[in-house]
């Protein structure tokens, strides 16, 4: 199965593969969520949703359905 | 030499500090104003730059990039796009973070590209040290093809080094930083043959956004044979944000350097403990319990004083003018009207600022971050939480901190139900409801009765709030694709020069916006309680006299009995009289009505109307008098006490659900663009209300 950001687990750092162009809203990705940059969980809100992350340096919270969008290669457990 | 004027546009990320810039340059020499037709604030300042140049600076708000996405982000877009426009910047200062600069540096990589000089400025920079960054200045200015200013805001260093690199802005280039068109050549020739005399970058905005300029227009360029389709449009904005984003990357990999060791690990601490899912909730009900401690508790003395200034000098009015209908305009109707604005500025000041400094400090992202996922479950979002707290001092402001909310449908939501939570405008009216109907006993030994039926209304409000949002998420079948990005910025200590002017801004705002409409309708209400077009209304005096010939009245007792004959016979009381039979079920008398009917504008003007009428002939401001008559008051027929347990239950049940606020069906109707929605707030609001009300009168009569 292919690894998404919404399958990270705290802490852990992943490097940005693919998305499918049509969902990700551009925001997401003038906020750095670029194919090829980095992205690491820093918490998980308490239940459960959103994901509070780390790309390319910037600090943001998308909902786990943006997550599951974003497919990464997991670097770092 | 002759004076110079120039303009200078601050624009920038959120969060970056730009406003901070923005007070540093200005200082109290502001103006705020909206741009027309929408709702969001326009600021500009004033800044003499040097001995012959002065700046108009305008505060643009804050956008991630030139791709707009909300009404604020539109405003940017459009000022830069139109050369016609009177604030049109001579000059940009684009305001960077230093912790940021590399998502800073895409906006500024596309201001660039409108071919206006452009100055880059680094906020912060005194965290550089602490976050082990350091930056080769000469090289970004050479490969940014620009000037740099390094600030702190916050310490107040380098704004004058900014002053005088504003001074030299007809030196600075004006070329672009990268070729953004190379992402598709052909499209882009095609492009320029076809408009040579347009700037590249700026056709490409008219094309990818709803945007206009000067003598070019969307509809113009959507016949052409180079249009190509939504989906071809987004994936071409993608591939001109990562070639933007690779020339950074390439760009920072020499120019900063950032030793990871040394930062410092605070911010991840505080997350942790702040986010938790127990400490984190209790921490946000504190803030909450706190916040409205402050509202209630703290503001009561200064509106007591305030209150009591102003039935002062109503009494003043009314002693040391010549009699006359203009001293009755003045002592009846614009004091008291205008002592009911001001009234509510101890609580709408606390409550701007406790949410200028939640927001400032960073911590409201991590409310939003908490409260998401509960809030979902209601049709809302985490970002509704903003507006509902602000909804307990006022809708208003409430209804445009929606603007944030990017999925149209929970946005729409979140304007639709703010109304519902408990505003300070319908604290008068339940303090004075309460304090006839509820004994003032206490419960347990320490909870006093009135307060915890204060405290029920409020969770009332909001339970209504979360219960329409769910039925509307559940009926409303608005087809938006749904997304949620929340920056999660630094924590920061709150610059008590930034809260001190936003607060000043926002209460004036109030005072001076809402203020206008609640003086307007004091004065026609005092207008349609003083005139006539009955006959009896002229001829009171003789029709009293003759029928209370008999019984030996004092003078004191006489003219009550006249100013409330008069009352009953004038514009009002017949409109009150007229809808005595609609609201009699409800438990409501004709002098309720005209209450219901005046207050329809705005909630607070019920108090301010029983006083009127229940005050006519005596010394008017006297709160206890009032309220002792109110008690006194009975049904002609009956002789039953008007109000009772039942009909106070009822009074208080149809204002917390009344659609009773002419300033917030108006700011709906601005951020929704439609009357639609604030017709339906209105009908559904108020026949609820009724609805409410009805049944709680008839069963507790």
């Amino acid at each position: 199965m292919k690894n998404t950001i919404a399958s990270l687990k705290k802490g852990d750092k992943a490097v940005i593969i693919d998305f499918d162009a049509d969902i990700i809203p551009l925001k997401l990705l003038e906020m750095g969520c670029l194919p090829g940059n980095t992205v690491e969980l820093l918490q998980i809100a308490p239940l459960g949703d959103p994901l509070y992350l780390d790309i390319n340096g910037s600090h943001l919270a998308i909902r786990i359905e943006t997550a599951r969008e974003i497919e990464v290669d997991i670097i770092k457990k | 030499m002759s004076k110079q004027n120039i303009n200078v546009a601050l624009i920038g990320n959120p969060n970056v500090g730009k406003t901070s810039v923005f007070n540093q340059l200005t200082g109290l020499n502001q103006q705020v104003g909206n741009y027309p037709g929408i709702t969001v604030e326009k600021k500009v300042g004033f800044c003499k730059l040097s001995t012959n140049i002065n700046a108009n600076v305008i505060d643009l708000p804050g956008t991630y990039s030139l791709n707009a996405s909300s009404a604020d982000e539109s405003v940017v877009i459009d000022l830069l796009l139109n050369k016609k426009d009177k604030l049109f910047p001579d000059v940009i200062v684009l305001v960077s973070e230093v912790e940021n600069l590399k998502r800073n540096l895409l906006l500024f990589t596309q201001i660039k590209d409108l071919e206006i000089p452009t100055i880059l400025v680094i906020n912060m920079i005194d965290r550089m040290k602490l976050k082990g960054i350091s930056l080769d200045i000469p090289f970004l200015e050479e490969k940014l093809k620009t000037k740099i200013a390094l600030v702190s805001s916050r310490k107040n260093i380098g704004i004058e080094e900014l002053k005088k690199l504003i001074t030299t802005y007809k030196t600075i280039s004006t070329e672009p930083c990268l070729n953004a068109s190379s992402i598709d050549d052909v499209y882009f020739d095609n492009l320029r043959k076809t408009f040579p005399n347009q700037s590249l970058y700026k056709l490409w905005l008219v094309i990818t956004q709803d945007v206009n300029f000067v003598d070019l227009n969307r509809k113009a360029l959507e016949h052409n044979s180079f249009t190509k389709s939504d989906s071809e449009l987004k994936r071409l904005q993608q591939k001109e944000t990562i070639k933007r984003y690779q020339f950074i990357n390439n760009t920072l990999k020499i120019g900063q350097k950032i030793d990871s060791a040394s930062a410092t690990d605070f911010r991840s601490k505080l997350d942790r403990v702040l986010t938790h899912k127990f400490w984190g909730y209790m921490i946000f009900f504190a803030v909450l319990f706190g916040i409205f401690q402050s509202i209630f508790e703290w503001s009561k003395i200064p509106m007591d004083f305030i209150d009591r200034i102003f039935a002062g000098l109503s009494a003043a009015a009314s002693q040391n003018l010549p009699p006359g209908t203009f001293t009755n305009l003045i002592a009846q109707g614009i004091i008291p009207g205008v002592g009911g604005i001001l009234m509510f500025i101890p609580q709408i000041t606390f409550l701007f600022l406790f949410i200028s400094v939640l927001e400032e400090s960073g911590y409201m992202s991590r409310v939003v971050f908490l409260m998401d996922k509960i809030m979902r479950k209601f049709g809302l979002s985490g970002k509704s939480v903003v507006p509902l707290i602000s909804g307990t001092a006022c809708a208003i402001p409430a209804i445009m901190a929606t603007r944030n909310i990017e999925n149209w449908k929970e946005r729409l939501i979140t304007i639709l139900v703010t109304p519902f939570t408990t505003c300070s405008a319908r604290l008068p009216v339940y303090a004075i409801i309460i304090g006839l109907v509820i004994p003032d006993k206490f419960v347990f030994g320490f909870l006093n009765l009135q307060g915890l039926t204060l405290m029920l209304l409020y969770f009332l409000g909001f339970s209504m709030a979360i219960l329409s949002a769910y039925i509307l998420n559940k009926v409303l079948k608005l087809n938006c694709k749904t997304f949620f990005v929340v920056e999660m910025p630094n924590y920061k200590l709150p610059m008590f020069k930034n809260v001190g002017i936003t607060v000043i801004e926002k209460t004036k705002a109030f005072v001076f916006g809402a203020g206008k409409i609640i003086l307007a309708i004091s004065v026609v209400l005092w207008f349609l309680a003083s005139y006539s077009p009955s006959e009896k209304f002229k001829n009171a005096e003789e029709i009293l006299h003759s029928k209370t010939e008999n019984s030996s009245l004092t003078k004191r007792a006489f003219d009550n009995k006249l100013a409330s004959y008069k009352l009953e016979h004038s514009y009002i009381g017949i409109m009150g009289k007229t809808i005595e039979p609609l609201i009699s079920p409800l438990g409501y008398d004709w002098k309720i009505g005209v209450a219901i009917i005046s207050s329809f504008a705005a909630r607070e003007v019920f108090v301010g109307t029983l006083a009127t009428i229940y005050s006519v002939g005596g010394d008017g401001k006297n709160d206890e008098t009032i309220r002792s008559k109110m008690k006194e008051e009975a049904n002609h027929e009956t002789g039953d006490k008007i109000f009772n347990f039942a009909s106070g239950i009822s009074l208080l049940l149809f204002y917390a659900f009344a659609m009773q606020c002419a300033s917030t069906l108006a700011v709906t109707k601005k951020e929704t663009n439609s009357w639609k929605w604030p017709m339906g707030q209105l009908v559904f609001m108020s026949s609820f209300a009724y609805i409410v009300a009805l049944i709680a009168y008839q069963i507790l009569k």
